[in-house]
């Protein structure tokens, strides 16, 4: 006879202030499979944890930004922004796709040469070049965004020294009406400085001005911020065009859309709160269609997207290691997914999903990490189906920024697979062994030797 | 003439002492003269007492917390709607109108009809968004702003006069008398809700609450103006009359015109000691006193059902002055059989 | 150990004690184990008996039935052979 499958036994107490979800349907499904792979034959071949990233997803939440954008401006181009997610599958993704390449350091820009991306579609973002880095993208005739004066001083300089005219923006930034404003980074707006340094950029004449750039923030809840922002932008490129005759050829709104995801505190879930491609599209494209360029002069719209793009297309899949009860009596579940994988977990109520079948019983568990830290909390509190030792989690929307702000720490990280629109799983990043750390060291000739 | 029997499911069902609408509202329909009602409620926790008024709610449901999600609220709903074939929903809680209004579309093309708020009128009545409301509208409103970090509390003394609210974003809220007093609020409802904080203009007088319905093209179909005659210690109306005034009835009528509101509706209003109105706050739904306008003439549940469905309404123009609510808790006897049902099947 | 025989229980896994008022309701598998108890089986007969119906180990399935009878005995549900009715 087949043995049934096993739930351990629970009890609970009813009180009035509990939510009662007794008899009802819990308030997800099992996620047994990812684009038609087993989740459970993912595991078993790549092992746990595991990253998983939907080439599919990729591509149609790429379509869908863009189309939100096309049908509604002439002129658009996406270019990805790396640190969101720099494995090169995932960049090639986008590449193939017409995504230019956005990057913020050396590291990055070399990244985009090397997966094949043109200097001259590579836009060059962050308040930390070198004069190395400005070189290189002199040389390959990148698109520079200037974030403050010494940086405009230091380019000018090379671009007297090598006599060339780099191709340039400035970030600005502004009050768009949304706390915290993002006031760090490049020339602010409302005092003056982004004006100041448009004219010196253009009586100097070393530079050659081609865009104007912001980035406003990130995960914004409001697409009327960019409604605001677009409509300042616009208003330096035609005071630039009224002054100088000049032309300001794009003018690139960053990133910053939202993902499903659920930020701690909500009360509402993401995926019913969070603005559409479709939101901020309408509020950027009304705002530059508004403004007064003519349509000869209409500047081409670059968006900096990531977090969306990529967010929903990874998941982590995870084995549960333990249940424990803490002193209290609150269900914990240990499960061998860290923080130092799910940096976003502190930002971030992730959806998790068992990965087998369930019934409708639950329990309100703590789910920790196996890192031996107190910080090590992917969800505080989270009414979970009854997991057994061995069965598998997946959590949702982990796609943007873990992969790479992602700590190595007490174990190595995991693989990373990209299922194809086939349904074929590749390893796009192999799993860390020992010579990932050690080859990296190396150890004085007094401190090779001992003897216990 | 036979009437139709409509089968309307409502929300909202907790009547403690901090009461839902729900029970109230379905009074007014079960009074309706238009059409006879079967009610259906729909609950979130198994001891909100409308589930066991048998005499009142045919059947009840429990429904997922508006935090589970939009997709969960509607599979339940097509569940319970397979079931009983609803006609209209009336939500009447603050926390799921986001939710109902956004599923609108998916239940019309169930079947099924609700009246509701646009989500541009919820979102312009945000406590956060109400000054802007105010100035848009010309409707007077406490001066308020919001503020994001503890050193703007100092620049507060060139705008306000002591002592200001300290309100929270949704929830909360504390008078201040002075600066240090503002700061340790701050800190408290911050840490609690998050940002921004409201600061707003204390204004001291009376009380007074009107309720209406608007036909979503500007013409109100009915408002009943009350004046709280006994309130709890959680600022509830436990008490309270029906009267003539004429400015509260005119400023109603403004607000509808001039937002082109939809559905039912509460504002709350305080009479300052220049006799002159000062909204408070907008409340999105029908209040928990709505049988007073029953009981005056004005059957606003029934008018909202008809709306929903369609129907031409004509405009109540009349209700009856001095009549009053007063409140009772009633005790119910209910066997344990009962809650065990709801608690374990989710269904009585 | 076993059920207080005051405590009634419903086939639908609803309990209630009658002599604090507070109700609980146990999954199937808690059900099940609750009948053990009351059949008078000691913890190795009813691993044992879940064992071969289910699929899970003796091991795993030993911590989670103390777990289980844990909180039988936190909630103050079970009482032991020595101890009188409470
Ligand atoms: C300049 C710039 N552009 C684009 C992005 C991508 O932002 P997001 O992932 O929020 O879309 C960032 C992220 O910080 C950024 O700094």
């Amino acid at each position: 006879m087949e043995k049934l499958r096993y739930e351990r036994p629970i009890i609970r107490r009813l009180d009035s202030e509990m939510p009662n979800k007794f008899g009802m349907r819990t308030d997800y499904r099992p996620t047994t499979q990812i684009d038609g792979v087993p989740v459970k034959s993912l595991i078993d071949k790549f092992g746990s944890p595991l990253f998983v990233i939907s080439e599919k997803v990729l591509r149609s939440q790429y379509r869908k930004a863009r189309k939100a954008f096309t049908t509604r401006y002439p002129k658009v181009q996406f270019a990805w922004s790396y640190k969101t997610n720099y494995i090169s599958a995932v960049c090639n993704v986008f590449h193939q796709e017409g995504s230019w390449a956005e990057v913020v350091s050396g590291f990055e820009f070399q990244k985009a040469l090397g997966n094949g991306v043109k200097g001259s579609k590579i836009i060059f973002n962050g308040p930390d070049k070198s004069e190395e880095d400005l070189e290189m993208a002199i040389q390959h005739n990148a698109l520079i965004h200037i974030d403050h004066l010494e940086e405009l001083y230091t380019l000018t300089e090379l671009a007297e020294r090598h006599n060339t005219k780099p191709r340039v923006a400035i970030r600005v930034n502004m009050d768009t009406g949304v706390y915290p404003m993002w006031d760090r980074f490049g020339f602010n707006y409302e005092n003056g400085q982004a004006w100041d340094a448009l004219n010196k950029i253009l009586h100097s004449g070393r530079l050659e001005l081609v865009g104007l750039h912001c980035h406003i923030g990130t995960f914004m809840l409001s697409a009327q911020a960019y409604a605001v922002a677009a409509g300042k932008l616009a208003e330096l490129a035609i005071g630039v065009q009224r002054k100088f005759n000049h032309t300001i050829k794009y003018i690139d709104m960053g990133g910053g859309f939202t993902s499903r995801n659920t930020l701690k505190g909500a009360y509402l879930p993401g995926t019913d709160t969070n603005p559409s491609f479709d939101d901020y599209a309408e509020a950027i494209t009304t705002a530059l269609l508004n403004a007064d360029f003519s349509s000869e002069f209409l500047p081409t719209l670059v968006l900096e997207t990531g977090r969306a793009l990529v967010d929903d297309a990874g998941y982590i899949l995870g084995t549960v290691i333990s249940n424990k009860r803490s002193s209290k009596g609150k269900r914990i579940t240990i499960v061998d997914i860290g923080v130092n994988l799910m940096f976003t977990s502190f930002w971030y109520d992730h959806k998790v999903t068992p990965a087998q079948e369930f019934t409708q019983y639950t329990e309100d568990t703590t789910l920790n990490g196996p890192l031996c830290m107190n910080i090590d909390v992917l969800r505080e509190s989270v009414s979970l189906p009854l997991l057994n030792k061995g069965d598998n989690i997946v959590v949702h929307s982990v796609g943007a920024y873990n992969m790479t702000q992602w700590m190595q720490f007490i174990t190595l990280r995991p693989a990373v697979v990209m299922i194809d629109n086939d349904g074929n799983p590749h390893i796009i990043r192999e799993k860390e062994n020992l010579n990932s750390v050690n080859g990296q060291e190396r150890i004085p000739n007094h401190l090779d030797h001992f003897e216990l | 003439m036979i009437r139709k029997k409509l089968n309307i499911a409502v929300t909202g069902l907790n009547a403690i002492d901090s009461p839902g609408p729900g029970v109230a509202v379905i009074r007014g329909l079960l009074e309706a003269k238009s059409f006879d009602t079967n009610i259906i409620g729909l609950a979130y926790e198994s001891l909100e007492p409308g589930i066991y008024m048998h005499n009142l709610v045919s059947k009840t449901y429990q429904v997922p917390y508006p935090s589970a999600g939009v997709d969960n609220l509607l599979s339940r709903l097509e569940y319970i709607h397979h079931k009983e074939h609803l006609d209209v929903i009336i939500p009447n809680f603050d926390a799921e109108l986001y939710s109902y209004i956004k599923i609108e579309d998916d239940l019309k093309a169930m079947g099924i009809n609700v009246f509701l708020p646009t989500m541009t009128q919820l979102e312009e009545r945000q406590k956060i968004n109400l000054f802007d409301f105010g100035q848009k509208y010309g409707i007077r409103v406490p001066k308020s702003k919001a503020i994001f970090e503890i050193s703007e509390i100092y620049d507060l003394q060139k705008e306000f006069e002591m002592p200001v609210v300290v309100k929270g974003k949704f929830y909360d809220a504390g008078v201040a008398s002075n600066i240090d007093q503002v700061k340790s609020l701050y800190k408290k409802i911050s840490n609690k809700w998050g940002l921004p904080i409201i600061i707003q203009e204390f204004i001291s007088g009376t009380e007074f609450n009107i309720t209406g319905l608007g036909d979503g093209k500007g013409n109100t179909i009915a408002a009943v103006p009350m004046r709280k005659q006994y309130i709890t210690d959680k600022g509830k109306a436990w008490g309270g009359i029906s009267i003539a005034d004429q400015t509260m009835l005119d400023l109603t009528y403004h607000f509808v015109s001039s937002t082109k509101w939809r559905g039912g509706f509460e504002l709350e209003l305080m009479k300052d000691k220049n006799n002159e109105f000062n909204l408070l706050e907008i409340n999105p739904r029908m209040p928990a006193w709505i049988y007073l306008a029953v009981g005056v003439g004005q059957n606003i549940p029934e008018a909202l059902v008809q709306m929903a469905l369609g129907d031409k309404v004509t405009p109540f123009t009349t209700y009856s002055i001095g009549k009053m609510f007063i409140r009772y808790a009633w005790d119910m006897i209910v066997d344990i059989s009962e809650f065990q049902k709801i608690s374990t099947t989710g269904e009585l | 150990m076993r059920i207080k025989k005051s405590i009634a229980i419903s086939e639908s896994g609803f309990m209630f004690n009658p002599i604090t008022g507070e109700s609980f309701t146990v999954n199937p598998i808690g059900f099940e184990i609750i009948q053990m108890i009351n059949d008078g089986l000691e913890s190795a007969q009813i691993i044992e008996t879940i064992c071969k119906k289910y699929q899970i180990d003796p091991q795993t399935f030993d911590k989670d039935l103390t777990d289980f009878t844990g909180m039988l005995d936190n909630h103050h549900l079970s009482q032991h052979h020595d101890q009188e009715e409470a």
